[in-house]
Parts: C-alpha cells; structure tokens; sequence
C-alpha cells in the first residue's frame, strides 16, 4: 500500500505534486505572482475550471483578494516568490494577522542553494527570518510526496489557527 | 451616506476604507453587512474584488479614498482583467489624505483616477462631484468603478467600538453564514 502511494508521487512532476496537495486541501481560490519555478503549478491552476485563478500585480494585492475570497466562504492559496513576503508584510500583520483570517502561501523559494541572480540572495536568507519574527508557520517539504502531505498540513494549520501559514520550496525541489 | 443607503436598499455586502471613512460609516449606518478595514491601507478594493468573485450572486461594494487607490494602483488592472458583474468600486476622492491631517495626494495635483481607471481596462468607469448624480449612478449602476470627487474634510464621530475579530465574525455571519459551511 505504502509502495504504491510512493510510486503514485514519484511519477508527478514536482508542479503536480504542489497543486496535488492544494486540491487534498480543498484550495478553490488562487492567487498568483510569477516565478520561473511556479511555471507549470500556475498553469495548473488557470487551467482548472473547478479553482478560481487571479493573476495579481503585487503579492501584497494578493494578500487583500484572498482575505475577501476567505470571507465569501473560500479556501484561499498565493502561488507566489518568497521576495514577495517582503512586499506583504504589513497586509499580512494589519489583516491577516489582526482579524484572524487563514492564507496558504506556496513560496518558491529564491536566493538558496543553486541560486544563480545575485539579487535573489537577500530575500532568500532572510526569508525564514521574516515568517518567524511574524509568527507564521511554516513548512519545508523535502520531496515531492512530503510536499503532498506538508500541503495539506500547512493548510490544516492555518485555517484552524486563523492564520497565515507558508510551503517553502528550494530551488533544488523544483529539479 | 448615499453609498451606505444603496448597499442597504440592495442588501449588498459593503467593504470600507481605513480611518476616517470606516468610523463615520459606522456612526451613520452600521450594519452586518459592513467590513471595517482597520489596517492594510489601500486593499479595501482588492478584498471587495475576492469578495465579488467568491460570491458572483451577491452585490458587492468597497468604499475606497483616492490615497488608498494611489497606493494599490495595480488593482485596477487586476479589477479590469477580471471584471465581476456584481462588483462597484467607490473611490472618494477629496484629493486629500483625510486621517493624518489632511496632506495632498497626487489628486490634487492632477491625477485623474477615472482616467487611470479606463487605462487600465476597465470599461464601466463614470465620475462625479455632485450627490444627486451619485444617486442615480448608484440606482443604475450594480457593478464597475465610480469616482466622486469631494471637498475635503471629516465629521467628528466616535472610533469603532468593536475588535477585529468581532467585525470578521459578524461580517462573515451574512457574507459566508454557517449553515453554507461544508
């Protein structure tokens, strides 16, 4: 039983495995920035009519359209860079936060192991800093069926601690 | 409160700005129907935007300033792309911003927000400076984006007397009741 589940994971591509855990959760409202490594998740979801897909400007909008998608009765998730953690920070505290409202972010996760831009850097170390100081959970899955699980978790954890909770996934993950 | 008075006559969820304009809201026509948004300067329009695209059978309003506006500027892009039937956007511009003592925004300098409204694409955008033509716009309008422009100035009226989490669960009792819940 437990081959077989593990076989089932190693044939999905790393997007497939992502968006697997977001639909375990019961996601039907994203939000998405780009990110060369969120490529193939973000198709996904655009291409799934059962999900609402928003194309966003910034992350910190992003934030604003999930917290009324979470109100209108919504399971909410922003595919998204960790860089953009930085451009949601006060969205996150001063709503998010303050109301007690649940986001799921699937960060792409820059600036680590493997990172060729240099501007990526940065953002990349002090994003597990940033989400600590916020107090927002967070998960690192370390294979594709771990990330199906670590999904589900993450979601499970934000929506009963109304809160924020956050996957982040290296760039070696997306290999 | 015109705004107030057509979100009540249509039942429609109604979203508000931060400062000023949430408390006088509250003091003239406080409803369940009403999210105070106490933080997040300029999301008012991005959070009645999931709001409008979660609930596609229920009216949906925000009221927003022209400060907020010119701080999520993107929004009306994102607004435009999707266009939700049931969404009407309020921006009040007094080419102000009235909660931290009045200072100019570009408004008052020049920027048209109707104008930026239409570039961005979207097509149902209409303005207004006097409260007769906001009324009727109002009655005949039930989604797209609607600039008022006003002198500045606030009334003096009390802060909210609720927390946030009360205002959330309040809110999300008309917006998502618990007998819809799986």
């Amino acid at each position: 039983m437990v081959k077989g589940f593990m076989f089932e994971q190693d044939r999905l591509t790393p997007s497939e495995a992502v968006y697997r855990g977001m639909k375990d959760a019961g996601i039907d409202f994203i939000v998405s920035v780009p990110c060369i490594n969120l490529s193939g998740l973000i198709l996904l979801a655009d291409r799934d009519p059962s999900v609402t897909h928003v194309p966003v400007t910034r992350e910190e909008e992003g934030v604003g359209v999930c917290a009324g998608a979470y109100m209108g009765g919504r399971k909410p998730a922003m595919l998204m860079q960790n860089s953009g953690l930085g451009n949601s920070i006060n969205a996150l505290a001063s709503l998010n936060l303050l109301y007690g409202i649940p986001l799921l972010m699937i960060m792409s996760h820059r600036g680590v192991e493997g990172e060729p831009i240099c501007a990526q850097v940065p953002m990349g170390q002090l994003t597990p800093a940033l989400l600590d100081t916020l107090g927002i959970p967070y998960f690192l899955p370390d294979s594709k069926a771990d990330a199906v699980k670590k999904i589900h978790a993450a979601w499970k954890t934000a929506a009963e601690g109304e809160t924020p909770s956050a996957v982040l996934l290296p760039i070696s993950f997306w290999r | 409160m015109d705004i107030a008075r057509e979100a009540v006559q249509s039942d429609a969820l109604l979203v508000c700005n931060i400062g000023i304009p949430c408390k006088e809201l509250c003091s003239v026509c406080d409803t369940p129907n009403n999210f105070y948004m106490l933080g997040s300067m300029g999301l008012a329009s991005s959070i009645g935007l999931g709001l409008a695209l979660s609930l596609p059978g229920r009216k949906v309003i925000a009221i927003d300033g022209d400060g907020s506006v010119l701080m999520n500027m993107g929004s009306l892009a994102t607004i435009a792309a999707q266009a939700p039937k049931n969404y009407l956007l309020v921006i009040v511009d007094n080419g102000s911003y009235g909660s931290t003592g009045s200072q100019p925004t570009a408004t008052a300098k020049g920027t048209d927000l109707a104008q930026v409204a239409r570039g961005a694409g979207n097509r149902a955008v209409c303005e207004t400076d006097n409260s007769e033509e906001l009324r009727r716009i109002l009655e005949s309008t039930d989604h797209g984006i609607v600039v008022v422009r006003a002198d500045p100035g606030n009334a003096d009226v009390p802060n909210i007397g609720m927390c946030p989490e009360d205002i959330l669960r309040r809110f999300m009792g008309v917006s998502f009741p618990p007998s819809r819940s799986v």
